[in-house]
């Protein structure tokens, strides 16, 4: 394993990631609810009353992010090197495991850790192990 | 707006900034963390742990309240078993993650910056959530 410290930005990422944690911890405590962004968009789906008014306002306030950080500065780079085929292919297979899984990094990694549930340890370790295997499969035996 | 939808509202939007601050939001990124192999970078990990530390505080008031700041339900998973549907859907998820980068989030906040291939990838999730509610359904 070798580090890349010139990629590395520990500051930015763990700063970030308190934004992240204060995000989740507004919802909960004024709304009462999980973010979890996957089962935000589900739950789109699957709609029952009074679930879909907040869900809508988070995501919207989610695209506003970008928007709006892009009124007063630079907007940090977000390189998507891969093709539309396998996006399509990799929204699918998201799309579909991660409500079979009951979430993905949001509602497991980051809320499911913050309670301490032994579910959302189990799934954070399988989401990380097969995307681990994922990513060296691609890069390093197929040569992708 | 009424109070609800303004705290969701809010709460994407730092949810939002937190990933463009972070580097989550930079699905190469996210794929220069996950290659364990190549030139690592672990600044992910860090997301997850400023992440955690505050998501412990709030989770820790959170369940000891029935009701919410705004009078909402507290609504926390209580479910404890380890099913194969948890294992098996957590081990898909992580591969269509390394596979472009994207975990739902991200994908998101990135139609905001006007990203073409965050729009695809997003209605491809949304079709492969359809499909999981049609095989539900069928149960």
């Amino acid at each position: 394993m070798t580090i890349d410290f010139a990629a590395f930005t520990p500051a930015s990422a763990f700063g970030g990631g308190m934004l992240i944690g204060l995000a989740a911890a507004l919802l909960i405590l004024l709304n009462g609810r999980i973010a979890g962004i996957s089962g935000i968009l589900g739950g789109l789906l699957r709609p029952g009353p009074g679930e879909t008014g907040w869900r809508i306002a988070f995501l919207v306030g989610m695209v506003m992010a970008p928007i709006g950080w892009a009124l007063v500065a630079t907007l940090p780079a977000i390189d998507i090197d891969a093709s539309y085929p396998v996006l399509i292919a990799a929204g699918l297979i998201v799309g579909i495991s991660t409500r079979y899984g009951g979430g993905c990094t949001s509602g497991h990694g980051v809320c499911g850790l913050s309670r301490l549930s032994p579910r959302s340890l189990v799934a954070t370790l399988a989401f990380m192990a097969s995307g681990f295997a994922t990513v060296f499969l691609i890069r390093h035996v197929l040569g992708g | 707006m009424s109070r609800l939808t303004l705290s969701a509202l809010v709460s994407g939007l730092i949810f939002g900034l937190g990933l463009l601050v972070s580097g989550l939001g930079n699905p190469a990124k996210v794929l220069a963390f996950l290659d364990l192999a190549g030139a690592w970078d672990p600044s992910l990990a860090l997301v997850m742990g400023g992440a955690i530390l505050v998501g412990l505080i709030a989770f820790q008031l959170a369940a000891r309240r029935q009701r919410s700041v705004l009078d909402e339900p507290i609504r926390l998973p209580t479910r404890r078993d380890i099913d194969r549907r948890l294992v098996l859907g957590s081990l898909g998820f992580g591969v269509g993650w390394g596979l472009a980068g994207f975990c739902p989030g991200p994908a998101v906040m990135a139609i905001g910056a006007g990203e073409a291939r965050a729009v695809v990838f997003v209605l491809a999730m949304l079709a492969g959530m359809g499909v999981f509610e049609l095989i539900e359904r069928q149960r």
